[in-house]
């Protein structure tokens, strides 16, 4: 019983999966006709921020991590975390050298 | 005696098979996700050396990115999220005990990964007869920023391609689970597992279009 109750939990319905896949698709679109403007030292940063936009739906409908205990979001947070600890760590090392 | 035992023991047997089937398939799905962090690392340590020697040669990069074919870049985008898509919803539908759909949709996924695949071999065909590839005498006489684009692009780009035919295979396996049988409405943990594989190839590939396609 409790079995099934854990299923219907996970599923959600055929609409709400073409919805995410709509946004998806026009994130793209936006991210392709973004980099034909020229904000400079922005684009990579738009482009960035409409790709995280796009991996948290992905992880979050698509991935079912909505759906999943706490503890999976918890290990998630902490590998993404250690991920960008070791980003900031590397740039903060590599502009001190390109300072001295 | 024995018969009582064995009654006592089909008693106590039941609830526990029952309560291990329960937790198996969190279990199952939590292994799939730590699996799934080693994969993050190892794609991590790729794109921390693509932002370091992009951030030494930012004018080489977009010149070498020119090269590119957006609209195969974007046409694949456009194809893996589709094939998310129909992934998610073959499971859904093996969820509502839909058999014959879930069948149907796990087909048009692997097609999406082989459609996926085809654009690959275009792009990588015209970039070699453009003499864009490692080792070539052309690419050599290139800036060293450009040179590092292309190593960048087929290292990454092409691990990303096996991560593709790797998923298309296990999707493949579990294609046959399906028609054979083993994977139920209410036992469909591998298809899940298969499918959390597939959406984080798609997740690298979010990433990958705008760094390699898409530099201004």
């Amino acid at each position: 019983m409790e079995n099934l109750k854990e299923h219907t939990e996970h599923s959600h319905s055929y609409g709400l999966y073409v919805m995410v896949w709509l946004a998806l698709i026009t994130l793209t679109g936006l991210t392709a006709v973004i980099a034909g403007i020229n904000f400079g030292k922005l684009s990579v940063v738009v482009a960035l921020v409409i790709a995280v936009i796009k991996s948290y739906l992905v992880l979050t409908e698509f991935m079912h991590l909505k759906s999943e205990p706490r503890a999976f979001k918890t290990f998630i947070f902490v590998a993404l975390f250690f991920l960008l600890v070791s980003f900031t760590l590397l740039f903060s090392d590599y502009s001190f050298i390109i300072g001295k | 005696m024995s018969s009582a035992e064995s009654t006592q023991a089909a008693v106590i047997a039941e609830p526990h098979i029952e309560e291990h089937a329960h937790r198996d398939d969190v279990r199952s799905r939590m292994g799939m996700w730590l699996f799934l962090f080693s994969e993050l690392l190892l794609f991590g340590g790729l794109f921390l050396m693509y932002s370091v020697y992009r951030y030494m040669h930012q004018t080489d990069f977009s010149i070498a990115s020119k090269e590119m074919n957006t609209f195969l870049g974007t046409l694949n985008t456009v194809i893996l999220l589709t094939s998310s898509l129909t992934m998610a919803l073959a499971i859904n539908a093996m969820q509502r005990g839909k058999k014959g759909l879930s069948i149907f949709l796990q087909i048009f996924t692997i097609l999406c990964g082989a459609a996926f695949m085809v654009n690959k071999f275009i792009e990588w065909s015209h970039e070699f007869a453009k003499g864009n590839y490692p080792g070539s005498a052309i690419l050599a006489s290139k800036p060293k920023g450009q040179i590092l684009y292309f190593g960048l692009y087929y290292s990454m780009v092409g691990l990303h391609g096996i991560h593709v035919l790797v998923g298309m295979t296990i999707i493949a396996f579990m294609l046959v689970f399906t028609i054979r049988g083993k994977i139920t409405p209410d036992n469909y943990v591998k298809l899940e597992a298969a499918g959390l594989y597939w959406h984080l190839v798609d997740i690298i590939w979010i990433f990958l279009f705008p760094l390699f396609y898409l530099i201004t």
